[in-house]
């Protein structure tokens, strides 16, 4: 029953998702380790940079610049975002930050459903990656092998940005201590406003990047905000590489087991999560104390 | 605030309920709108106990609001089951149950891990009443053709099938919610819940199992909404899948904060406003999808800028208009007094307050007893192997410069954390390894250096809590106890109000309050859950000098009767409160003896006291 190459065209599917998760719960993990603030619109950050690129697309109808669009629009808005409201709730109680961030993710999915309607978009891949390839073994969509590509790449960008640059350092050192980042004469609002702008990019970038393999709709954040949740459980919240283990292992578990049955892909992917919260609470790659 | 007469509230709910037919419908409110507010308003009621009054935010309700309605619409049309009540309370149990399964997973963790972890499990609920269920649920069709509730009274039946015999019958069940919410939390374990939200850590510390309350505020929310959601499918005459939606978690949360949370009424509130909005909006305005864009951003402007939400502003614009500000808003009043006329002359030893918590019955060895105690974090070693014997009824002192390991000494000894190597005998049981919550109600508790209260209830509720982990043990379901007609409760507070001498206080919340009498009410919280074992951490830390000649009179009265271990800086103060005295260098005991001995100790002079030797004779 068990075919072959359809397994490993699947596993493949979930190498894909999975980076692509990675790539958006890095942008709401890192977001969250530096400003203590989990952004409960990421989603809506996915789905306006899938909107963003499409709209660029059918205006320039160059890929490249859809993706330019898609992720410089998002970054925008998490900086205006982060300027205009969010830095006025950091002081204020958990529960605030939450129910700001989720109105704020109702307002931007409702407004692009006002501006383009309900019904879903499509931005095809450039035209040199349409297709599918053989790669000997079987044969696979080009877009997706070329999507798995452009998004190690992102990651890898992010990874160079957080380790090897000044911004970076200070980031990283936000998520082990900010009080300690505060004291030490780092402008910390500017740190955080460039933080917000390159966690919502991630997701943005994400968004628009996806949208030739699934087309975009206003709701589409919304699963893959509950995606990200379970990648950042899973990984431990405010580690860069516990949301790529997660995102990796998410995009396996609902990969494969849509094979068999989608409608159980959540069911495993939530059993996978209760199973690490039992063994390790504070993820795979977490450490103690961060809430 | 809601509790002025006995059954105000309850008279006013049935009131308001009573008359709003004869007045909402002039507003605009069709009977189909207010049954609507009813379903939501009840569904809130569980809510606002998880996240107003526990501070647990879940978006996770629409598993429940969803279970409870399926099981519910699945009795009363598949299986034909012909008692729609007996239908109800079938769901709610099931959401109940569920809530327990959920909150066993969900509740390992708290803050923004359990608000994530709640949106995982909605939406896999979600996935499942959609797919691998949809045989019993409909799937995306739903249960059509749900029965309307009806009452056989013997000789005729009453049927709830028009619209407004339908808002009667939810009017009822609402009734009876908002009743049992009430005495929810004015019960025992509603103060518990409220500890909860202020100040988890201080709840553990002073005895309550935290947990347990937490699931069992889960479980309530989880059987409110299973119940709203029978109800839902029985006015509706359908039961729709979108009740499983992640919107209706949404929903429900932003309800809830636009009507005010921590208010019971705040979810009845915010829905009115919320669905007499999306009618007009939708009606009268046209604005078709778009409303859901308006609600949304009025959502963003109330949060930021009316924290309490709808009735939170209500209560500050009338406190504004009528110039009922609490008073003494000064914190520094206290402060300006003259000393002269201050308890001072007051003799706080009139009342005595012994612990009870006897020792096992034979044991006369020392009430305290730690072996080698050691802790290593990494490579650095904050405590090592020091050992102490304390006497019962003794009054220790610990000094030591900063660093020295005190504080994480006090930690171990009260369990908060665990010794790397080492073993704690307290009145001849082996504690080590036992959590804070069970050593505290085996009489062994601590104040802290950091104030840790719960800052937004009053003193005597401060006090009601810690008192009620001693009266009560660790964990009770007295849901429906009057927290007011508990017996020896009120004793134990007062008590407790007197001998830290803040009976006068005792109305105010703690924000409220000046420095030292924080500092006071810090030591009375631990005080009130009757320790015989009691670890001050300095106690006089930040104190004028006036307070702490008021602290220290404080102290040697609490001290009669129970067994007492400082920790202070202020090493006079403490050399003439104690008996014996214990030096901590770098993680090790150094030195002790009496006062007069460690004054005259070359060591403690030398490694402790630097070259201050003339400050001491002084």
């Amino acid at each position: 029953m068990l075919n072959w190459a359809n397994f490993i065209s699947q596993c493949f599917n979930g190498l894909v998702l999975g980076a692509l998760l990675a790539l958006i719960s890095s942008g709401l993990t890192i977001i969250y380790g530096t400003l203590g603030v989990l952004n409960l619109a990421h989603g809506a950050m996915f789905m306006l940079g899938g909107y963003a690129g499409w709209v660029a697309w059918t205006y320039s109808g160059s890929f490249i610049v859809a993706v330019a669009a898609g992720a410089l629009f998002v970054a925008a808005v998490g900086i205006l975002m982060e300027r205009t409201i969010i830095r006025f709730f950091y002081q204020r109680p958990g529960e605030d930050q939450l129910l700001v961030t989720f109105g704020i993710g109702i307002v931007f999915v409702e407004a692009v459903r006002f501006a383009f309607g309900s019904l879903s978009k499509m931005v095809p891949p450039p035209p040199m990656f349409t297709g599918i390839t053989n790669l000997g073994f079987m044969v696979y969509p080009t877009y997706r092998l070329a999507l798995l590509g452009i998004v190690t790449v992102a990651l890898v960008t992010l990874y160079l940005v957080l380790y090897r640059t000044r911004i970076g350092m200070i980031v990283r050192a936000g998520i082990e201590d900010s009080e300690m980042v505060d004291s030490l004469g780092i402008d910390v609002g500017k740190v955080f406003m460039l933080v917000f702008g390159i966690g919502a990019m991630a997701a943005g970038f994400a968004g628009i990047v996806n949208a030739p393999v699934v087309s975009i709709a206003p709701d589409v954040g919304e699963s893959i905000l509950v995606q990200t949740f379970v990648v950042v459980v899973i990984g431990g919240v405010g580690s860069f590489p516990g949301a790529i283990l997660g995102g990796l292992i998410a995009g396996e578990i609902i990969s494969i087991t849509s094979m068999f049955n989608p409608g159980y892909s959540y069911v495993m992917l939530f059993a996978a999560m209760t199973l690490v919260l039992v063994l390790r609470p504070y993820g795979l790659l977490g450490t103690a104390g961060r809430e | 605030m809601l509790k002025q007469r006995p059954f105000l509230v309850e008279i006013l709910t049935a009131l308001g309920l009573l008359l709003a037919p004869f007045i909402l419908p002039h507003l605009g409110f069709t009977p189909t709108t207010m049954s609507r507010i009813l379903v939501w308003g009840l569904f809130g009621l569980g809510f606002d106990i998880l996240f107003g009054y526990t501070g647990l935010l879940s978006f996770g309700q629409s598993a429940f609001f969803g279970t409870g309605g399926m099981v519910a619409a699945y009795l009363l049309t598949v299986s034909n089951f012909p008692y729609g009540t007996v239908s109800l309370l079938l769901g709610m149990i099931a959401a109940a149950a569920t809530g327990y399964l959920v909150g066993l997973i969900a509740l390992r963790r708290t803050g923004i891990y359990f608000a994530m972890i709640t949106v995982a499990i909605a939406e896999v609920f979600f996935f499942v009443e959609f797919n691998p269920l949809s045989e019993y649920t409909g799937g995306e069709n739903g249960l059509p053709g749900v029965p309307p509730p009806s009452i056989f009274l013997g000789v005729t039946t009453i049927k709830f099938d028009s619209d407004w015999m339908m808002y009667a019958y939810l009017a009822f069940w609402y009734f009876i919610g908002i009743v049992l919410a009430l005495r929810i939390i004015r019960s025992p374990v509603g103060a518990v819940l409220r500890a909860i939200r202020e100040n988890p850590l201080r709840a553990q510390a002073v005895g309550h199992n935290i947990h347990g309350y937490k699931l069992t505020a889960f479980v309530i929310a989880a059987a409110y909404a299973g119940f709203a959601g029978g109800l839902l499918g029985m006015m509706q005459g359908f039961m729709p899948p979108d009740a499983f939606m992640f919107d209706t978690s949404g929903q429900l949360v932003m309800q809830t904060a636009i009507g005010g949370a921590g208010t019971l009424f705040g979810p009845l509130l915010g829905a009115t406003v919320w669905l007499h909005l999306s009618d007009f909006f939708q009606t009268v305005l046209k604005l078709g999808a778009t409303w859901k864009l308006v609600l949304g951003i009025v959502f963003v402007l109330l949060v930021c800028f009316l924290r309490r939400g709808l009735i939170g502003g209500i209560v500050d614009l009338y406190e504004l208009a009528t110039g009922r500000r609490p008073k003494d808003e000064d914190p520094g009043a206290e402060e300006e007094r003259p000393p002269a006329e201050t308890e001072i002359v007051r003799k706080p030893a009139l009342v005595q307050m012994l612990p009870h918590h006897p020792a096992p019955s034979g044991y006369e060895g020392p009430i305290l007893k730690a072996t080698g105690l050691s802790k290593r974090y990494g490579g650095l070693v904050a405590n090592s192997d020091i050992d102490l014997t304390v006497e019962r009824g003794e009054l220790r002192g610990i000094i030591g410069p900063n660093g020295a390991g005190k504080s994480t000494f006090f930690k171990m000894l009260t369990c908060e954390i665990a010794p790397t190597s080492g073993t704690i005998v307290f009145d001849g049981r082996d504690i080590t390894g036992m959590s804070v919550t069970d050593v505290c109600q085996l009489g062994l508790t601590k104040s802290y250096q950091v104030n840790q209260l719960f800052n937004r209830l009053t003193v005597r509720e401060n006090l009601t809590i810690a008192a009620l982990a001693d009266v009560r043990g660790k964990f009770r379901l007295d849901l429906l106890r009057n927290a007011a007609r508990i017996p020896h409760l009120d004793e134990q507070v007062n008590h407790t109000l007197e001998l830290i001498n803040l009976t006068k206080r005792a109305e105010a919340p703690v924000s409220k309050l000046a420095y030292g009498e924080k500092r006071r009410l810090e030591v009375g919280l631990a005080l009130a859950t009757s320790p015989s074992l009691l670890l001050l951490d300095e106690p006089l830390a930040g104190m004028s000098s006036r307070e702490r000649v008021e602290t220290v009179r404080l102290l040697k009265s609490i001290s009669q009767g129970r067994t007492m271990i400082i920790i202070d800086h202020d090493i006079d103060s403490l050399f003439e409160l104690v008996e014996r005295i214990t030096v901590l260098q770098e993680g090790r005991v150094l030195v002790e003896g009496t006062p007069a001995e460690i004054k005259s100790n070359a060591l403690v002079q030398e490694a402790y006291l630097g070259g201050v030797h003339e400050e001491i004779h002084a």
